[in-house]
């Protein structure tokens, strides 16, 4: 076990890592099926069912990543996964009820009878509403330390509104490479609209972080810290300039560049929680306790590392399977 | 009402929300393959309307149970976090194996099982749906593995409080485990053969003749008359399996206060806890020596044992144990009697011909599983208290120091979204079974006979 030097430090890093990327993937595949959600007002009645088409055979397997983060959080280190929750008590059952009814509106809008399909349109709507404003909360309260002070919760209502946005932004840059046609020309303006959301969730965080914690405040103006630092914000400001140059072009003939948008906000969500990531390590309750001092003994996570190594990869292999099969302009659904 | 209390009742109230879906998504999806199967083997259509009958309301019962569950994983944390700190050395492994083995495969396959059938071949689809079965059963696995160590807790150390793991094969095959496992498997078999012969009897009722109406009639009654003997067999190890390693969960389960030879089989009691003793008792004599002991003067424990020295009892409580148990035993000989007199009326009559009375009875029996299946669960949850890992932990140590008039304000919004939920859930699956008998088509497709006419169907489509 001594193979990469004492365990009680590679281990919790190790699953540190992997619960950053959970929640990475999560919040970008979760956060294309909830942005689409949260554009179902926005569009006409024959447009909904190919809205829920574009996500309904991903939706679920894109909210196991967060059952996987929530997971690794929990066993890797229990301790705070105790404290976050428990501080986060009232937005993560906000979020739960909107998971809930966001999650069954998909089977009921098709299944119940059809008088009640507004009514469930509208759960869906609600639902994705709830859960990406009380994530966008969550995100905030984190920043902020977990301590509920007026201020720290009027900058979670902030973040609230911007990471909403942003999904809509990702959910609508998902909807660009995924339809065609008049629908696809909507959702051109849907994710220049979103814009703004991207842009001043990441300013807000990132000008709240370093102003919180004077730690962090060190390791982004320090130097030679500040040279490791500026390629984010440099290429931040890249990706969001090709995106507004972009999307004035699109839809362009023969469905090109489609995808771009897609990448382009994947890659902004990608360098966002890169550069918090970088901020807050090695603390996972902010500035309170450490990956190292919330970790589970190290003979319990090897057991599920063993696991992860092996199973993992399968997961990437068929996820990316059920992407190819339903690859291409989204169409009807239908289980025959 | 104290935070304990309704942090407790918050639990009990999302687990048992949660359990209804699983209890029926697990065998469903084993059913759902065998139709698929049976239409590759000889390309009967009624075997395909039957699958894309069914797969609807597996669709509906999945969506509702994967919500549910992420609800769970995130309530250890904000209600239980004393649980993780506990045994999270434990439970952690579990639960992250039941993720990465179980939870992605359902998730991705399911979509394709789902929606994929025009876009993969046929034994890729007959391979999804075989994937996403496989991924129910083995998340029901890995999460019965770590309920049954709760209850009979193995392969541990103790130091200062925390459990540290010493063997994982004990851990994992714990002395209660293999019965839970049967137990529920079969508990989700019957749950699924009532729910099949249930709303197939309502769509006879309703006047719908066709062939997959018939067979899947035939199928719920003969699953659930061969399922039936094997769980009053299998609940009878459990019991004695409980009697080994939980007395005083038996003892509440039995009504029975003193520890002594030649007890009754009580088939009616009111428990008092206050006066310790039972209130109009009806019972069998030398039943329950009989059951447990397999002999008339088989000395049974009683509640009396399992009382500290200042009075405070260290058994559960005993009245919800004692009418849980007697819910799911009846449940469990109704099914018994009806399924047998199905099968016997299907073996003279035919599906067609089944009185009316029987289908009105089946009709009734349709969700009959979930009574069962929540009474059963009730009966071992509430006859773990106070421990909520028997011997280590109890309930109290674990619950969270979250203010009650918040736990009280999540636990009303949970009950008002679980209420509406269960009434939608049970109101769309009728509405689908009324769609279908009135002969609208579920699918406009022609589908080949497996391996033959799908070069004749292709300029078809």
């Amino acid at each position: 076990m001594d193979l990469f030097g004492d365990p009680n430090v590679w281990l919790p890093f190790t699953f540190a890592a992997l619960m950053g990327v959970s929640i990475l993937i999560y919040v970008v595949l979760d956060g294309f099926d909830l942005g689409v959600g949260l554009l179902m007002p926005l569009s006409e009645d024959d447009e909904k069912d190919r809205l829920v088409a574009s996500i309904g055979p991903f939706w679920d397997a894109n909210e196991t990543w967060l059952v996987l983060a929530i997971g690794l959080l929990l066993v890797a280190f229990p301790v705070a996964h105790g404290v976050i929750l428990t501080a986060l008590y009232l937005p993560v059952a906000v979020m739960l009820v909107g998971l809930i009814l966001r999650g069954v509106s998909f089977e009921f809008r098709a299944k119940a009878p059809i008088t009640q399909k507004p009514f469930w349109n509208a759960a869906f709507f609600t639902g994705s509403l709830m859960a990406s404003m009380s994530q966008g909360f969550m995100l905030g309260m984190y920043v902020m330390g977990l301590t509920w002070t007026l201020p720290h919760v009027i900058f979670a209502m902030l973040t609230a509104v911007f990471l909403t946005v942003g999904y809509s932004c990702i959910g609508a840059a998902w909807l660009i490479a995924k339809t065609d046609g008049r629908l696809q020309e909507k959702a051109v303006g849907w994710t220049k609209g979103g814009i703004w959301g991207l842009l001043l969730g990441i300013a807000a965080i990132s000008l709240a972080t370093p102003y919180v914690s004077p730690r962090i405040f060190d390791k982004w103006f320090g130097f030679p810290e500040l040279l490791y630092l500026a390629p984010l914000p440099i290429l931040s400001a890249g990706l969001l300039a090709f995106l507004w140059w972009k999307l004035k072009r699109l839809p362009m003939e023969g469905d090109r560049f489609a995808w771009t948008p897609f990448a382009a906000i994947m890659g902004l969500f990608t360098l966002s929680f890169g550069g918090m990531a970088y901020s807050f390590y090695p603390y996972v309750v902010p500035e309170k306790l450490t990956i190292y001092e919330a970790a589970s003994a190290p003979e319990s996570l090897i057991i599920i590392l063993a696991g992860t190594v092996f199973v993992l990869p399968a997961i990437l292999a068929y996820t990316a399977l059920s992407y190819v099969i339903f690859r291409g302009k989204a169409t009807e659904l239908r289980y025959d | 009402m104290d935070t304990l209390l309704l942090s407790r009742i918050q639990f009990g109230a999302n687990i048992s929300f949660h359990i209804l879906f699983p209890t029926i998504t697990i065998a469903l999806g084993w059913v759902l393959l065998f139709f698929k199967l049976r239409f590759n083997a000889t390309g009967e259509h009624k075997w395909m309307e039957a699958y894309l009958f069914w797969v609807k309301v597996f669709a509906l019962s999945f969506a509702m149970g994967v919500v549910s569950g992420i609800t769970m994983s995130f309530q250890f944390g904000t209600n239980w976090p004393g649980f993780m700190e506990a045994v999270g050395n434990i439970a952690g492994p579990l639960l992250a194996y039941e993720v990465l083995t179980a939870f992605f495969l359902e998730a991705v396959f399911l979509g394709i099982m789902l929606f994929g059938a025009r876009k993969v071949p046929n034994w890729l689809h007959t391979t999804a749906t075989f994937l996403v079965a496989f991924g129910t059963t083995m998340s029901a696995f890995w999460i019965l593995v770590l309920n049954s160590w709760m209850h009979t807790p193995a392969g541990y150390e103790l130091r200062d409080g925390v459990a540290y793991a010493t063997d994982w094969w004990a851990i994992i095959f714990n002395p209660s485990m293999p019965y839970r496992q049967a137990h529920m498997l079969l508990a989700s078999g019957l749950t699924v053969a009532f729910l099949i012969a249930g709303i197939s009897a309502l769509r006879l009722l309703w006047g719908d003749r066709k062939e997959s109406v018939k067979s899947t009639m035939r199928f719920g009654v003969i699953l659930g008359a061969v399922l039936i003997p094997i769980q009053i067999f299998a609940g009878d190890m459990h019991g004695l399996n409980t009697l080994e390693h939980q007395p005083q969960k038996v003892a509440a389960m039995e009504g029975n206060w003193e520890t002594q030879g030649n007890v009754p089989l009580l088939l009616f009691a009111i428990p008092d806890e206050e006066a310790r003793e039972n209130r109009m008792e009806i019972g069998v004599p030398n039943g329950a020596s009989l059951i447990l002991k397999h002999k008339a003067d088989g000395v049974v424990p009683g509640l009396n044992d399992f009382v500290a020295e200042d009075g405070t009892p260290l058994h559960p409580p005993v009245a919800p144990v004692f009418w849980s148990f007697r819910i799911m035993v009846g449940t469990g000989m109704a099914m018994l009697a009806l399924s047998w007199a199905g099968a016997y009326m299907l073996r003279r009559r035919g599906a067609e011909h089944m009185p009316k009375l029987m289908l009105f009875a089946f009709s009734g029996m349709a969700f009959s599983g979930w009574l069962a299946t929540l009474a059963g669960w009730y009966t071992t949850e509430i006859g773990r208290q106070p421990w909520l890992v028997q011997g280590v932990l109890t309930t109290k140590q674990a619950v969270a120091d979250v203010p009650a008039p918040m736990v009280l304000s999540t636990l009303i919004i949970y009950l008002v979204v679980y209420a509406a939920l269960i009434f939608a859930y049970m109101g769309t699956v009728t509405y689908l079974a009324w769609k279908a008998s009135r002969g609208e088509p579920l699918s406009t497709r022609k589908y080949p006979r497996s391996g033959e006419a799908e070069v004749a169907a292709i300029p078809g489509e």
